[in-house]
């Protein structure tokens, strides 16, 4: 490249068309840490190492619900190569809870576990297996107290409290005090409505308790520094949330301590709540020394929280012409133990329980348990998933009393812009519901009976059971199922949701390059692709640094609620506009004498110049920077939204929706009940696509995660003992490459006025409706009823 | 116990090794080598796969003691071993041993504060940096078959052992392959493009 020296603009003005900035919105670029990830030098929080450092161990309740009489810890302090190991007594500051929204979660127990698996103690040693052998040796001893498992258990009069003298701000409204939080939505008048139906058609439904099992187990590093604070090395969703739980239980000031993200092996709404983070900064301020927590798949599944189980019941009216009527529905979501997030999955679950579709008469009531189960709360789809795989079953069912056509049926009763919801909230933003089961619909089928080659043996590898060779055929029967959902996108009910960018502009090396800086938690959706495609459209440049994220800059607020991309994508962008606009206020001072333009005309930055709109280059955004640099701290927040009203629901709850239709394609040996997923189609839209090849991968992620829940995926919790009997990669089962089919994808782009480029959130709505339509398809290949997930061989036998 | 064993072409001495301790924590924790990833430690996702004379492997699963004298090839001497793929001997191609890490300079290896959480590369990396990636590295990336990235390094050595052997598999050879593999957040699609994509350039490059 010419050495330039200019210390006037680009010379004169001259007539070019505009020019595009490389790498920009819309297009498929590659992720800055795909080199790192596939070399191996990505560091997750597992790979975090410090000389001298310690490992630590979690000690874990055996038992769901017992008080704890004693603890003896004299055996694992005398082991050679333990430095430390600590209770509920050690703990250092008044605070001793933490929780996301109710502080109810205990750092360790005190008195009392409430669930199996809670933590007790904690060790640190100087070998994993030293910690972990330590705290084997710790002693306590429980006296078993009957557990809470149900809603019959929980409510029952004599049932005993999870949480005695409950204070939080639900305890008021609440009909019982195990339940955690209870959100009825009243419209119109059901039981009037339901006169005019000419079928009724009731259900009920069991959505199995999910696991995210992200593929990196919680993990991290707790440096102590010399101010007495610590370095926190972690994999979160939230570094700001975990920061505002952290710091009071150690009794430090935020300030000192200081989170920065480290590579974090898949999230799906299981890193939203404090696993290790306390533990390993507890046993670094104990022992002086760095710690380093690890935990195995064992405890991983024991170290976050799941999909919340539940129970749904409902009731849908129409008439002979196929409209909806009304609806009615009661949800019981199991919270287990302790909050977490259980109060808005409530209000998710109740204000999407009627689906993507137009009832003006409904009557809805969703609550949470508080039960000595595990506790759940936060994953992909948060309560609107378990309220799809109900609506969607009802509507097959509606359909097929009708004697309709299930899609047909469906888009006869599809929202779409302009329609109210529930809650009585316009849908203010495109709607394509009709559309997007239309496409599903349109695409062409797989050829039937795919493990025949053409004159050929089967090939069994196609077949349900696969390489198992249990069939060759007889006995397959196909199926074919839809399904479509609404999921919102970001914080609901009046969540004081922003997220932060900070943005600097300069010139290095005799280029303009553009860092931006977010505390944004990349889990591996593409924030940090997008981050910089973003900085190349609004500043027009090619280099992009994403600085590392950390608690040095304000709260980017979740990567959860398909709310990143628009939430922190937005910072960003409103960022970059102020920071633009201070670039082109340099400009007009250093050259404005040259050119009018520079004062009259629309000015944009482009290719690493200035332009006007009519594609005049004025000058290089280098030559303007020059000796200058740009430093913006911006906070971005979507428009405002209401709290639900507790007794009729009523409220403009909701920031954005997003839609994703299905078509699933099933075969089932009957005779084994073993299931194949041939193929499983989604038609999403997403408002506008940053970057079409996230977008399909995040589609096809979403999708598999129902899939799984469809057939295989479930923690089996023991209803006597409340114990959890799956806790392995061997006994829970998430989906291989071969039960995966082939997943086409079909995006729309209809964009959204409201938000940042038209953008929708996309990463939920997938894993919606893909269970319902996978549930359907096998119901359409059996004739089964099928009303719960997982479906597993015995419910396809009768055995 | 000591171990001796080569590790991506380089000879390696593990010292106080205790017997209950797996290749993986081996690699990991001893000699600065975190690209095979642990996910479940217990033989079912592949996250750990790496190859032990030439045979892919879940290293959660051997024992350190099993590897005195033997070969291993881990995600980091991927590109190397693939550019050296007609040598007899599993990463035998870095016979000028510029591309081992010394335990030394695996010591190296920490956390800084205010760094992106990534720890810094010992001296004289394996990742083949020199020699770029191996066409399976490249196809992963530009078929978007990589978003949090932990399953990759397993599956990046399980697919370049099924192109050494197969260079034109079937899809359903690819799932064949990989069903030891699990990955949380593709959906796999892209992970089937990826295989298919390197397969093509393969060919296309002979
Ligand atoms: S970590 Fe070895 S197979 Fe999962
Ligand atoms: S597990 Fe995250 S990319 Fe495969």
């Amino acid at each position: 490249m010419a050495q330039k020296t200019r210390t006037a603009p680009a010379g004169t003005p001259t007539n070019v068309t505009q020019k595009h900035t490389k790498g920009g919105i819309g297009e498929s670029t590659l992720r800055p840490d795909g080199t790192l990830k596939v070399t191996g030098e990505f560091a997750y929080s597992s790979d975090m190492w410090h000389e001298d450092m310690l490992w630590g161990q979690t000690l874990r309740s055996t038992v769901a619900h017992a008080e704890i009489e004693n603890i003896d810890i004299s055996e694992a302090v005398a082991m050679p190569g333990v430095y430390a190991v600590l209770t509920y007594d050690d703990l250092p500051a008044k605070t001793k809870n933490y929780g996301l929204e109710i502080q109810d979660t205990p750092v360790l127990a005190h008195g009392r576990v409430r669930h199996h698996g809670e933590p007790v103690a904690l060790v640190a040693a100087d070998h994993p297996e030293t910690a972990r052998r330590a705290a084997a040796k710790i002693k306590i001893d429980y006296r078993e107290l009957p557990v809470v498992t149900d809603e019959a258990s929980a409510l029952a009069p004599d049932a005993p409290l999870i949480h005695e003298g409950r204070d939080d701000h639900h305890a008021g409204h609440v009909p019982h005090p195990n339940i955690v939080h209870r959100q009825p939505i009243i419209r119109g008048n059901a039981d009037e409505a339901a006169k005019r139906a000419d079928v009724i058609v009731r259900g009920e439904y069991t959505f199995g308790m999910q696991d995210q099992a992200f593929l990196g187990p919680e993990s991290g590093l707790a440096v102590p520094a010399e101010d007495g604070g610590v370095d926190l090395y972690v994999a979160t969703q939230w570094l700001h949330s975990d920061l505002q739980q952290i710091a009071p239980v150690l009794g430090l000031p935020p300030e000192k301590v200081r989170m920065t993200l480290s590579g974090v092996g898949g999230a799906f709404g299981g890193r939203e709540d404090i696993s290790m983070q306390i533990h390993a900064c507890l046993l670094a301020l104990r022992t002086g020394k760095p710690v380093k927590i690890v935990y195995n798949r064992f405890e991983s599944f024991f170290g976050h929280v799941h999909r919340h189980p539940a129970k749904l019941s409902y009731e849908h009216g129409a008439t002979r012409d196929g409209k909806l009527t009304h609806m009615k529905c009661k949800i019981v979501l199991d919270g287990g133990a302790y909050a977490s997030a259980s109060p808005a999955v409530v209000g998710n679950a109740s204000s999407l329980s009627v689906g993507p579709y137009v009832v003006d008469d409904v009557d809805i009531e969703a609550i949470a348990l508080y039960t000595n189960n595990p506790p759940c709360g936060a994953m992909r789809g948060f309560g609107a998933v378990q309220a799809c795989f109900a609506y969607e079953a009802q509507m097959d069912k509606v359909a097929a009393k009708l004697g309709m056509d299930p899609v047909e049926f469906r888009q006869l009763n599809a929202m779409e812009q302009g329609s109210i919801m529930p809650t009585g909230q316009v849908v203010d933003s495109p709607a394509p519901v009709a559309e997007l089961l239309r496409r599903v619909k349109a695409r062409p089928m797989p050829p039937e009976q795919q493990w025949l080659v053409a004159g050929e043996e089967a090939d069994v590898r196609a077949l349900p059971g696969g390489l198992s060779n249990t069939t060759h055929g007889e006995g397959v029967v196909r199926g074919v199922g839809y399904a479509v959902g609404i999921k919102n996108v970001g914080f609901s009910e009046g969540f004081d949701d922003y997220s932060t960018a900070r943005v600097r502009l300069e010139v290095i090396n005799g280029e303009p390059v553009a860092m931006v800086h977010t505390a944004m938690a990349e889990v591996g959706q593409g924030g940090v692709t997008v981050h910089a495609q973003i900085a190349r459209t609004e500043l027009g440049v090619t280099q992009v640094t994403i600085h590392p994220a950390d608690t040095q800059v304000g709260s980017a607020g979740s990567t959860s609620a398909s709310r990143q991309t628009y939430m922190t994508g937005g910072a960003v962008k409103n960022t970059c506009e102020a920071v633009r606009a201070k670039a082109l206020e340099i400009g007009r001072r250093k050259f404005g004498s040259y050119h009018p333009a520079w004062a009259t005309a629309e000015l944009l930055l482009e290719g690493g110049t200035v332009v006007t709109d009519g594609g005049e280059v004025l000058a290089d955004l280098a030559d303007v920077l020059e000796g200058e640099e740009i430093d913006v701290e911006l906070e971005f927040r979507h428009r405002p939204t209401q709290a639900f009203d507790l007794v009729t629901g009523q409220g403009n709850g909701h920031v954005q929706y997003t839609f994703a239709a299905h078509r699933a394609v099933v075969e089932v040996d009957t005779e084994l009940g073993l299931v194949k997923v041939v193929e499983l189609a989604t038609a999403q839209d997403v408002g506008k696509a940053l970057n079409m090849l996230s977008v399909v991968g995040q589609i096809q992620g979403g999708t598999t995660q129902g899939l799984g829940v469809a057939v295989m995926e479930e923690i089996i919790v023991d209803p006597k003992t409340a114990k959890v009997r799956n806790p392995s990669f061997t006994d829970y089962l998430i989906p291989t490459i071969l039960d995966t089919p082939t997943m086409p994808v079909d995006v729309l782009e209809l964009a959204d006025p409201n938000a940042p480029y038209g953008l929708r959130g996309l990463g939920e709505a997938p894993t919606l409706s893909s269970t319902p339509a996978v549930l359907a398809a096998i119901r359409a290949a059996t004739g089964l009823e099928l009303n719960k997930t997982p479906v597993r061989p015995e419910h396809l036998t009768g055995t | 116990m000591r171990v001796n064993f080569t590790v991506n072409g380089r000879k390696q001495e593990a010292d106080d090794v205790w017997e209950g301790e797996s290749l993986l924590y081996v690699l990991r924790e001893r000699m600065g080598l975190p690209g095979s990833k642990n996910a479940c430690e217990q033989g079912e996702c592949g996250s750990c796969t790496v190859r032990l004379d030439g045979v892919p492997v879940c290293s959660c699963l051997v024992a350190a003691g099993q590897v005195e004298g033997r070969e291993v090839v881990t995600v980091e001497g991927l590109a190397d071993y693939a550019a050296h793929r007609t040598d007899a001997h599993p990463g035998a191609g870095c016979a000028s041993g510029a591309c081992g890490t010394s335990l030394d300079a695996a010591k190296q290896w920490q956390a800084l504060p205010s760094n992106s959480g990534l720890r810094p590369r010992a001296q004289g990396s394996q990742t083949g940096e020199a020699g770029g990636l191996a066409p399976i590295q490249q196809a992963f990336i530009d078929a978007g078959a990589v978003q949090c990235g932990f399953c990759t390094p397993g599956l990046l050595v399980a697919a370049d052992e099924l192109l050494e052997r197969n260079p034109e598999p079937s899809d359903a050879d690819i799932r064949e392959a990989l069903s030891g593999n699990l990955c949380r957040c593709t959906g796999y699609e892209k992970i089937l493009d990826a295989v298919r994509l390197a397969a093509a350039r393969q060919e296309e490059a002979v």
